[in-house]
């Protein structure tokens, strides 16, 4: 069994609530960081841990807390990216609905790190019970002395509160979260300046995405070097993995980064084999975003060597025959899978959810769900399989956010590994795979 | 002052720290400057959307010579000391600003012979330099049906490009909004929401700063094509604006009255509704001259300087 | 589904709201457009009116087109009248994997309408939705603020025969 510090007690009853959660241990490292620890140190010990941000991007976490400006008398903010909205990832919805104290710990943590007196939990509106769960979290950790003045008499204060979306993934883009957060449309800000300096309003301001968080209880609590010593090369700590799709056991797992990828898909420990007997065609490895790849490049390098789930081995052969660890959204498809048209279905995705600021992205996501729409339907050209190609290489790079990218790469990569079967569709003049 | 040296497509200019890329471009002037549909100097905040003035950055400053790993937007990237620019001299942003062109006009109405904007459309400039001579596109485009916001202004939604400049127009010079970006997506549309008049002193600048046919001049429309209109530079004592305008006359009737441009099509003062709407009598203004078209617009194409 | 010319909170809510507004600095009111809009539509029959919209401008002090703005861009929030109980099936590829197609074919049928449509008696309305988060349990629905999940076509029978009979109104404040 794979070190837990996410899942551990998620079996335990009442874990949601403050009594069994401090009874397990709970806030333990507040009581030792706010007495032993400087807010400088804090930064120190998540950077040492290698901690790296579980959003997706994947950005070494204490080093984006470093960027922080510190020169200002602005208030800071230090906010909590829930709006988990990437298809094929549902892991923090799991924390906040079973574990929301282990989240908000971790939230004082990084507040005190950063000196933030004010901070925020933006969760997706969708998950109103789920903000509801942590809004009673958040109220007995008042009452219990965690969050308000004079945290355990240290003279740290502290005011935590939840903020509902209201139904948009561009908002799990940091500046696009900040905008929605000070009230407007959710429209990302053209970088820079990054949030670090001009940040919720204009102040300086980090957002870490819920995982990520809610690691840091257990860094503080055991060091630095301890959660340093899980993993395999830069990929340290444990990582939740949302599996879906068509497998025997779908669900959330916490795995140590490095586990083999054949292991994940296929041992009973985990996702239990492909339903039905049936066997692997594809996996999206890291949410809707990253790169598809074909079974036999999911489970083996193309230099043949076992692939892993980590950022490097998963990345390993770059976009040609590697995708991304991403944010952890593992879908798996077996061969009843038409490809078109679960593209389709996230060409569709990103096109709903452009927020339409930039020419690329707002006019390029449509045109690739039209296509996609055609040649799913019979109706497609063999001109249109390249320009699509064409259209996803000019969304790519080419927009104010990485929503572009994220609606690119998915076209491409299916592309890039299943030609064959979009001029199947295209030959055959419908689709070969429906029923 | 502390000047910096920046090279755009192997032309060196030195120009003040906080410059812009896209603004040393204008300094050097010429080929070199990109196009700019969204960004416009006088609008804070304005620039960043449309994409079309993407550069390629080949070495980020002296300090640190890395090449900045994606195009970035000229018109909201400053210069650093010793960075060098590739603009019309990369075939990647060639291509890129050809791929954004098409963007642009997918779902653009292309209704150029009805559309009072033509010949001095922005859009029309950036599809002829970069514009593909065929659509790839099969579908129906988007559709919205015009609107009248207020007496003086009619929208066409179907025109627009989504540069937000109209919007910033009335949050910077009006101290009340009434119309925005509403929807989301390849759905957005500038609109009142419940049908309002945009009405205050200064909504006639939406017109002006619009660089499409979006926003037209009711009280100009369908009246000439702006080809077969001479424009003036003129003036008149206003106490709401500094009442220097330019008139575009056919005969001796004025057909429109609109703001100073200069050549990239920005305007050098904002003017008041009461000098663009309600002054169209000749001897309301003291004419000083022709006035000069800098822009490579058919409406050069006049020569009415030599009459 | 009527629309209510003079929506107005009662004290209770107003007090629910002048809290969510002191949790921003001074000033800042305008953040808590989100989850006052949220509040607003709960008591506005699931939908956002002109009149609703204006009054919610008004209680943050902010110009009515500020919130259109905002209400148009978010996709919870709905500018047309809707059913008492609105069902949002998600299609996104998770879902659509295992199923979702069928999911939502059979709510058609069963309702006899098309997403985006209301039944006559104005009970259902019928919403297609994109990823939901909870794709390990697909497929998935959304009724209010409550999560169905691991849906197939006999559990969506039985989740209608109770709606109906209960006169299930999806629309209740999300905070309570």
């Amino acid at each position: 069994m794979a070190q837990q510090i996410l899942l551990k007690n998620s079996d335990v009853p009442g874990l949601a609530s403050f009594e069994v959660y401090r009874k397990l241990g709970g806030y333990a490292s507040i009581e030792k960081t706010l007495k032993n620890f400087t807010p400088d140190q804090v930064t120190d010990e998540v950077k040492k841990s290698g901690l790296k941000g579980r959003g997706g991007a994947g950005f070494p976490a204490g080093m984006k807390w470093s960027f922080l400006d510190k020169s200002t008398s602005n208030p800071r903010y230090f906010i909590c990216n829930f709006d988990e909205s990437e298809p094929g990832t549902f892991k923090d919805r799991h924390i906040g609905q079973l574990n929301p104290h282990q989240l908000i710990e971790g939230m004082i943590l990084g507040s005190y790190a950063l000196g933030a007196r004010t901070s925020y939990i933006y969760i997706r509106g969708e998950l109103f019970y789920v903000l509801r769960i942590i809004e009673k979290a958040i109220a007995e950790a008042y009452a219990n002395g965690f969050l308000g003045k004079n945290i355990l008499g240290s003279g740290y204060d502290l005011d935590l509160y939840c903020h509902p979306g209201a139904g948009a993934y561009i908002c799990g883009e940091e500046t696009a979260l900040i905008e929605s957060l000070e009230g407007k449309r959710g429209n990302p800000r053209i970088k820079p300046p990054f949030p670090a300096i001009v940040g919720l309003y204009d102040c300086p301001t980090v957002v870490n995405n819920v995982e990520t968080i809610a690691n840091l209880p257990w860094i503080m609590n055991n060091g630095a070097e301890a959660y340093a010593a899980i993993g395999v090369g830069n990929s340290k700590g444990t990582k939740l993995i949302s599996a879906c799709g068509h497998i025997n056991k779908p669900g959330i797992y916490e795995i140590e980064l490095g586990l083999p990828v054949e292991e994940f898909i296929y041992s009973d420990e985990y996702c239990g084999g492909i339903r039905n007997g049936n066997k692997l065609k594809a996996v999206v490895a890291g949410g809707s975003s990253v790169p598809i790849l074909p079974a036999e490049l999911i489970l083996k390098t193309a230099k043949g060597e076992p692939r892993l789930m980590s950022y490097e081995s998963l990345a390993e052969g770059g976009f040609e025959t590697g995708t991304m660890l991403g944010s952890g959204g593992f879908i798996v498809m077996d061969e009843t899978t038409c490809i078109v048209k679960n593209l389709l279905t996230f060409s569709r995705f990103y096109h709903h959810e452009s927020c339409g600021q930039c020419s690329p992205c707002r006019e390029g996501t449509g045109w690739m769900e039209r296509i996609l729409h055609r040649i799913e339907n019979g109706h497609g050209t063999m001109k249109d399989i390249d320009l699509l190609v064409s259209i996803s290489k000019h969304i790519e790079g080419n927009t104010i956010c990485p929503l572009g990218d994220a609606a690119a790469w998915p076209v491409a990569s299916a592309i890039r590994h299943f030609r064959q079967e979009f001029e199947d569709h295209v030959k055959l003049q419908k689709c070969p795979l429906s029923k | 002052m502390s000047l910096v040296k920046v090279t755009i497509d192997q032309i060196e200019v030195e120009v003040e720290a906080g410059t812009t890329i896209l603004n040393a471009a204008r300094i050097i002037g010429g080929g070199v400057v990109p196009p700019a549909m969204c960004y416009y100097s006088k609008l804070e905040g304005s620039g960043g959307k449309c994409r079309t003035c993407l550069v390629k950055v080949a070495q980020g400053s002296a300090k640190d010579p890395r090449p900045m790993p994606k195009l970035v937007p000229s018109c909201r990237t400053l210069v650093q000391d010793g960075m060098v620019v590739q603009n019309i001299t990369s075939p990647e942003v060639m291509e890129a600003r050809k791929a954004i062109t098409e963007f642009l006009l997918i779902n653009h109405p292309l209704d150029c012979p009805v559309c009072d904007q033509a010949g001095e459309c922005h859009l029309q400039d950036l599809s002829y330099d970069h514009g593909l001579a065929d659509t790839q596109t099969v579908e129906d485009r988007r559709t919205f049906a015009p609107i009248d916001i207020g007496d003086k202004i009619k929208l066409h939604m179907n025109r627009c490009i989504l540069c937000y400049r109209c919007v910033m127009v009335a949050d910077q010079l009006t101290d009340q909004r009434v119309h925005g970006v509403l929807g989301r997506g390849d759905h957005c549309e500038i609109s009142t929401h419940i049908l309002k008049a945009v009405d205050n002193d200064f909504s006639g600048n939406m017109i002006d700063v619009c660089p499409v046919g979006a926003l037209t001049d009711k009280t100009f429309r369908f009246k000439s094509r702006v080809w077969f209109t001479k424009p003036f530079d003129a003036h008149r004592e206003c106490t709401k604006c500094s009442g220097k305008v330019v008139l575009w006359k056919k005969g001796d009737e004025i057909l429109r009255v609109t703001g100073r441009k200069n050549k990239y099509g920005e305007l050098e003062e904002f003017i008041c509704n009461d000098c663009r709407f309600e002054h169209k009598e000749p001897n309301d203004w003291q004419i000083e001259g022709p006035r000069k078209i800098e822009r490579h617009s058919v409406i050069g194409q006049n020569h009415y300087e030599k009459l | 589904m009527q629309n209510s010319k003079n929506i107005e909170f009662n004290t209770e809510t107003l007090e629910l709201v002048n809290r969510i507004i002191s949790r921003y600095p001074e000033g800042r009111q305008k953040s808590a457009i989100l989850p006052v809009l949220h509040i607003a539509q709960s008591e506005n029959s699931g939908w956002l009116s002109s009149e609703t919209m204006d009054y919610v401008a008004c209680l943050l002090q902010i110009q009515p087109i500020e919130v259109y703005e905002v209400a148009s861009f978010y996709s919870m929030f709905n500018l047309q009248p809707v059913g008492n109980c609105m069902i949002e099936v998600c299609q996104t590829g998770p879902c659509w994997l295992n199923g979702a197609e069928d999911i939502l074919a059979h709510f058609e049928k069963r309702l006899g309408i098309k997403p985006g449509e209301t039944t006559a008696d104005g009970q259902f309305s019928l919403k297609t939705v994109e990823c939901l988060a909870a794709c390990g349990n697909a497929p998935v629905i959304q009724v209010g603020t409550e999560y169905h999940e691991k849906m197939t076509t006999g559990k969506a029978d039985e989740l209608l025969e109770k709606w109906q009979s209960e006169n299930k109104c999806s629309h209740t404040n999300p905070y309570l």
